[in-house]
């Protein structure tokens, strides 16, 4: 007897639903490729930190698997790291949040955005958010039954979103704002100034803002603030966090969700049918690094700091010109004095001078015609890349 | 004192002027100023380099010394840890809490030579109380340096978002 044919020819429905296949694939898969097949490459295309973990989170850990903490934890995600979590956004923001009902843990920021997007978004509602921004806001937007509706921003205001522009996007059917400062990719922060623009329209429009802060702690000469610290903005935010960038713990998957807690009941619900809950391990981990994790990291902040530093004018020096970036670990500096797109840039860059950074269109329409590099890379990759890049950026204006 | 100038060189001695000043946001000159000043403060004592000689297999010996010490009066432990630190062979001097007094490193080429200065040395100076010796069988890690290396290590992904 010949098998079941596993695909049924329902051939004008493709097997993948039309949802997921609207979706565009990330744009550095080509990146990917190339880069895997050259040797001595230097990569400023990474969206981690280059630290390890600090060892005594690392400790706890294992500890903990050591004496059997291997099994699930409650959804929420374990009652002591929600406690920690209450302390260090009290401690840091001013904020008061109910650790039973008020914090969820999840796995990474990811995960607390594709809960949050899910349970507050009805079909066609619509979603504003500073373009550039990080690759999942939109798909999440989507997946989730959403309209993502862009907002553009420029260089000329440090790649801010502008409140005009959101509020010019605002219909009836708009649900939240969704923001991400300090900024992947552009590295830029907003102030407090900045941001409470934004919660005048969350309020005017009864709009729910969804934050996420993953590289609160990762700025350079300004204060983080947080959006949820806004007065009047606790109740209108998702507030989302994580331990990736500033504990350098991006393979631990760990990261939380405040809000009140209607919504994060409903998130809850989500988290508990799809994931069940975040690692114990990790979980583990992240207490120790709430309580212990300062010291590493201001110290891996004051790294960075420097690096920054070499590579803003480094870039600037070679002609790609580059505005500040007080926030992440990125710079974003303009290729268009080469006339290239930042698409051939960033492909002839890596053929021609082994140099891999990650065209800005990669993060929206508004990317296009910069780069993102990542200066968390060691200063001497730095180095030797800027002096690729000043020869390659000679080369081609 | 620029002490984020110092930072940077505690952990880099080869760090240029230049280096420093993109590190930092500031000058050259400012650089240079601030470290021919910490050089003449004696803030920076000296520039040195870290080796692992036993990659080279050169064969030495470090003996970490418990030293017991009758205090003299007026000068306490000073005078005597003096004493002992000017020996050539004596590698560090630490006065420490508990049970004895000195915690000196020596370094030697054979055993026996580090084990001569302590019995012939060390142990015969008048309020030497009494020594205990530890020879070190393996650095693993020496001022903040890991030395085989740490071992094997996690690599990122080349291209992330």
């Amino acid at each position: 007897m010949s098998p079941r044919p596993v695909v049924r020819s329902k051939r004008a429905r493709g097997i993948i639903s039309r949802r997921v296949d609207s979706l565009s694939p990330s744009g550095i898969r080509k990146f990917f490729d190339i880069l895997s097949t050259i040797e001595g490459a230097i990569s400023l295309g990474v969206g981690e930190p280059d630290f390890t973990t600090p060892w005594n989170v690392s400790e706890a850990g294992i500890y903990s698997i050591e004496k059997g903490y291997t099994m699930y934890t409650s959804n929420k995600g374990l009652l002591e790291l929600r406690q920690e979590l209450v302390r260090h956004l009290r401690s840091r923001y001013g904020l008061e949040y109910d650790p039973d009902t008020e914090l969820l843990i999840t796995v990474g920021v990811s995960e607390a955005l594709d809960l949050a997007m899910r349970s507050i978004i009805d079909p066609k509602d619509e979603v504003l958010s500073p373009d550039p921004t990080y690759v999942s806001y939109g798909p999440c937007t989507v997946l989730a039954g959403g309209t993502f509706v862009p907002v553009p921003t420029t260089v000329e205001n440090d790649f801010k979103v502008k409140a005009s522009d959101i509020e010019k996007r605002v219909t009836d059917r708009t649900k939240a704002i969704l923001i991400g400062y300090p900024n992947n990719p552009t590295g830029a922060v907003m102030g407090k100034d900045d941001l409470g623009e934004i919660a005048k329209i969350a309020r005017n429009h009864d709009l729910l803002v969804v934050s996420d802060e993953i590289y609160d702690r990762l700025v350079y000469g300004v204060e983080h603030t947080c959006f949820a610290s806004l007065p009047g903005m606790k109740e209108r935010t998702i507030l989302m966090g994580g331990f990736s960038k500033a504990y350098a713990m991006t393979g631990w998957r760990v990261g939380y969700a405040a809000a009140r807690p209607e919504i994060i009941e409903a998130m809850t619900k989500v988290h508990q049918y799809t994931m069940l809950c975040a690692p114990i391990t990790a979980q583990m981990a992240a207490v120790e690094a709430l309580r212990t994790g300062e010291t590493a990291v201001k110290e891996m902040v004051a790294d960075y700091d420097r690096r920054r530093r070499v590579m803003l004018k480094g870039l600037n020096d070679i002609g790609l010109a580059c505005f500040e970036p007080k926030g992440a670990f990125y710079c974003f500096p303009s290729v268009k004095v080469t006339g290239l797109s930042s698409e051939e840039f960033a492909e002839k860059l890596l053929v021609e001078e082994k140099v891999a950074v990650v065209p800005g269109q990669a993060f929206g329409e508004s990317g296009e015609g910069y780069v993102r590099c990542c200066y968390a890379t060691a200063l001497s990759d730095i180095e030797e890349a800027l002096r690729r890049m000043g020869r390659f950026v000679e080369r081609h204006s | 004192m620029n002490k984020e100038v110092l930072k940077i060189m505690e952990k880099d001695a080869k760090a240029t002027p230049e280096q420093i000043a993109n590190m930092t946001g500031l000058s050259v000159d400012e650089v240079e100023k601030t470290i021919d000043k910490a050089e003449r403060d004696k803030v920076i004592l000296k520039y040195k380099t870290v080796i692992n000689w036993e990659r080279l297999g050169e064969e030495w010996v470090q003996a970490l010394i418990e030293v017991k010490i009758q205090p003299q009066r007026n000068v306490g432990f000073d005078a005597i840890a003096e004493r002992i630190y000017r020996f050539p062979e004596v590698r560090s001097v630490y006065l420490v809490s508990g049970t004895y007094d000195l915690a000196v490193v020596v370094v030697g080429k054979t055993m026996h030579e580090a084990a001569a200065f302590v019995w012939q040395k060390l142990a015969t100076l008048e309020s030497v109380q009494g020594t205990v010796t530890h020879f070190l069988l393996k650095r693993y890690k020496e001022d903040g340096e890991i030395l085989d290396g740490g071992g094997e290590k996690g690599r990122r992904q080349p291209l992330t978002l």
